[in-house]
């Protein structure tokens, strides 16, 4: 079977990776390059724990080839915070108990900023259907949506 | 033991000789939101994928005045609902394209895959045929322009041979005091497969009086259904009591739905022309309104 070479951007970095043509992107960000802060739940699209943003659009990374990152630019959960300093969704889900187990809350935090990128002022209807994707077993999603509506009120400032 | 390849072809005429050159399964890959899930679940074994998102023009919306558009056949379902013009003009196509999945899968997602991967219950397939969209579909021979409803023929299964592949997807011209809309009904409000979907196209005179109908149901048998005695119902009278009950008579009559987990026989023949009466009268509104 013969590797793909495939170069991408991927949280501002520019990367080159070899991927088979079977593997998704979620696994090669997790098995080659590491970034396993994407997690796979169901790997059918339905949980949204594999989340990531690639060119400006939320998808599933279950869901798209690895050889299809080839010249776009993806961000994952690694790339949120930045220098150690967390991005305010991450610290609105720290303050609102907005997890348990935290297997969903990479996809919740990566959708959640696809969703401030391009709606800084979300109302509880638009964040709940945009977060229909991603499904939470144990927190609940009230602490979620008001963890996301803290966090987007801030970075308006 | 088998391999899979893969190639992205940079034209239309590269895909097809690696379409129609592939000695084993291949498969056209668009967004993947259903033939990732099949490869992974392994109900497909496919020897080739052939990504069509590197050819110029399959991703993209082109308007062509007029209320016409051409769609390429890989661009995501979330950029048809941000084209604001598009909208205006087919907000049934649009409204059935955007029900589709999740926001994830918007992302991905594909007016062609939602088409070819031919499942009966398609949101976006009923709004297409009740619109009049027609497909350009590229193959060995050429290329050919087909209506939507000639590419589904079961549940899985297309009409599209040996090398070809849909390249675009073109919307008609739109006359004065025409509009369309979708619904679907599922058991919750989002993420859900249609336990009935209903996609209606109307044309009306200054009085209000429907001269044009097309009424399509999805989910209700093997591929989407033209209702064609909905239509009749609809054509040469205001959607009044009387018009909605033929509406809904005729729609309950050309079900021929399956048992499922989703809904009875009974159920979805009896939302279905529930459904057909709400749809009517969004497309009837929003017809009114220009």
């Amino acid at each position: 079977m013969s590797k793909h070479h495939v170069t991408a951007t991927i949280n501002g970095e520019a990367t080159e990776f070899l991927c088979e043509p079977q593997q998704t992107l979620l696994d090669a960000l997790r098995d080659i390059m590491n970034l396993t802060g994407s997690k796979e739940g169901c790997g059918s699209g339905d949980c949204g724990a594999c989340s990531v943003i690639v060119d400006g659009r939320l998808v599933c990374s279950c869901l798209m080839l690895g050889v299809e990152a080839e010249g776009h630019k993806i961000e994952t959960i690694e790339g949120l915070a930045v220098n150690g300093k967390l991005h305010p969704l991450q610290q609105k889900f720290l303050e609102h108990a907005a997890l348990q187990c935290g297997f969903c809350t990479p996809g919740f935090l990566v959708a959640a900023k696809a969703l401030l990128d391009r709606n800084p002022n979300p109302d509880e209807t638009e964040i709940r259907y945009w977060l229909a994707g991603n499904l939470c077993r144990c927190t609940g999603y009230d602490k979620i949506v008001r963890a996301v509506t803290d966090a987007a009120a801030e970075l308006r400032g | 033991m088998p391999t899979l390849s893969y190639v992205a072809p940079a034209t239309v005429k590269d895909a097809v000789a690696a379409l129609s050159g592939a000695s084993g399964v291949a498969k056209v890959l668009s967004g993947g939101t259903d033939l990732l899930v099949q490869l992974r679940t392994g109900r497909i074994k496919p020897d080739l994928i052939i990504d069509t998102k590197k050819i110029p023009g399959l991703i993209g919306i082109k308007d062509e005045g007029g209320g016409a558009f051409t769609i390429g056949a890989a661009t995501p379902c979330a950029e048809l609902g941000e084209h604001v013009a598009l909208g205006k003009a087919w907000p049934g196509v649009i409204e059935a394209a955007n029900l589709i999945g999740s926001t994830q899968i918007q992302g991905r997602a594909s007016l062609a895959g939602n088409l070819c991967n031919a499942s009966p219950a398609a949101d976006s397939v009923p709004a297409m045929i009740a619109a009049g969209v027609t497909c350009v579909i590229a193959g060995p021979a050429g290329e050919r322009t087909v209506p939507v409803e000639a590419i589904c023929t079961g549940p899985g299964k297309t009409s599209l041979a040996k090398g070809e592949l849909l390249v675009a997807f073109k919307l008609p011209k739109r006359g004065p005091k025409s509009s369309d809309a979708y619904l679907r009904f599922i058991p919750r409000t989002e993420m859900d497969i249609a336990v009935v979907g209903c996609g209606i196209d109307v044309t009306l005179d200054a009085k209000g009086i429907c001269t044009a109908a097309k009424v399509v149901l999805g989910a209700v048998a093997p591929t989407a259904v033209i209702v064609a005695d909905a239509a009749k119902a609809l054509i040469g009278n205001k959607l009044d009591d009387a018009t909605l009950a033929k509406l809904d008579a005729a729609a309950r009559a050309a079900c021929k739905p399956i048992d499922d987990k989703r809904g009875t026989i009974e159920y979805r023949t009896k939302v279905a022309g529930v459904l057909a009466r709400r749809t009517a009268a969004i497309a009837f509104e929003r017809a009114g309104g220009r």
